[in-house]
């Protein structure tokens, strides 16, 4: 064997060998969702039984909430959508919640309890990866009136940074 | 011609079976190993006062570390829709480690193992101090009188703790 064969053949078997590790690395999370992209659509039914479809609200700005009853920095921003919602609808505001609750009992309790005034539905795994996957609560999207992402809220997010970005996107148009 | 090929597919095998040698083989319970894990390491100021003792907790590097060689029954107490969308390969769901299902189910798990059987549990919905799944978890099984529990200490949350940092993951079921 050629010293110039072995190490084409080398070189091959590298790069189906890197062909192979970066196929396991790519499976582990989904690419993440990222600013300036479309947001994904979705059609749901909200806990109300009425159809939810983001695709509805295009021409309003909409911050996307994915939330669950069991988390605490959720449950502490939600009385402020609440309010925003109450305060910022007339200019074309809208605050849509997607609960990661395993059902929709407590859902349901809580957004009685609450008194939330804007569409929520429950999500699930598949819906979560079309955002770029969802690990970890609360996860909040900010979307323009021409459905695409502003920005990603990861964690527990002081409420006066939503009211800033909203008051400046709804400035926008 | 075909030792060329035979040369190649040889080289292939060899290196994908050190990344296969890698991944941790399951715990089914009737091969017990009892595992003493290091001090966590490498994550930073560590809960005082809380109600799991820091004997307790092991850091994400330090896990992932461990499995490279060791085998103990990973038990997830999280939320359903974070565990389908990504989790430590080989570990079990129990529900939500503060239902009563997750607690049934949990003991039920648990019952034909010994006391000093090697168990690590998890959440990562939320940063720790805000997770409500782990601490029930731990005490259960703690009051159970099981004595080589460790808990996945998570300052952010599974995705950015674990899936981020490009440790092993597995999806679904």
């Amino acid at each position: 064997m050629s010293s110039k064969r072995v190490l084409i053949y080398g070189i091959v078997a590298l790069c189906l060998v890197g062909l192979y590790v970066a196929s396991r690395r790519a499976a582990r999370r989904p690419k993440p969702t990222a600013s300036g992209n479309a947001a994904p659509d979705f059609t749901l039914t909200d806990i109300d039984g009425k159809k939810l479809a983001l695709a509805d609200y295009r021409g309003k700005v909409v911050l996307l909430d994915f939330w669950a009853t069991w988390c605490t920095p959720c449950r502490e921003e939600i009385p402020h959508f609440v309010e925003m919602q109450e305060k910022l609808a007339p200019q074309g505001f809208q605050v849509i919640g997607i609960s990661m609750d395993d059902e929709a009992k407590p859902v349901k309790a809580f957004y009685e309890q609450y008194r939330m005034n804007y569409p929520t539905a429950v999500g699930d795994d598949k819906l979560a990866q079309r955002f770029g996957g969802i690990l970890g609560l609360p996860v909040n999207f900010l979307i323009d009136r021409d459905g695409r992402i502003v920005k990603k809220y990861l964690g527990a997010t002081d409420v006066s940074v939503f009211d800033k970005d909203v008051a400046d996107l709804l400035a926008q148009h | 011609m075909t030792k060329y090929l035979c040369f190649t597919v040889i080289v292939v095998i060899f290196l994908s079976s050190l990344s296969f040698a890698q991944e941790p083989v399951l715990f089914d319970g009737t091969n017990p190993v009892v595992l003493s894990f290091e001090t966590p390491s490498g994550q930073g100021a560590l809960p005082s006062g809380d109600s799991i003792p820091q004997a307790a907790l092991i850091s994400p590097a330090d896990l992932a570390k461990e499995l490279q060689t060791k085998k103990p029954l990973i038990l997830n107490v999280g939320p359903r829709t974070l565990y389908l969308q990504s989790h430590i390969p080989g570990a079990e769901y129990m529900g939500a480690g503060s239902t009563d299902a997750a607690q049934e189910k949990l003991r039920d798990r648990v019952k034909s193992l010994p006391k000093n059987a090697a168990i690590v549990l998890y959440c990562g919905c939320c940063p720790w101090s805000h997770c409500p799944n782990v601490h029930p978890a731990y005490q259960l099984l703690h009051s159970l009188g099981y004595t080589n529990v460790k808990v996945m200490y998570v300052t952010g949350d599974f995705g950015t703790d674990w899936v981020d940092k490009g440790y092993p993951v597995a999806k679904g079921e």
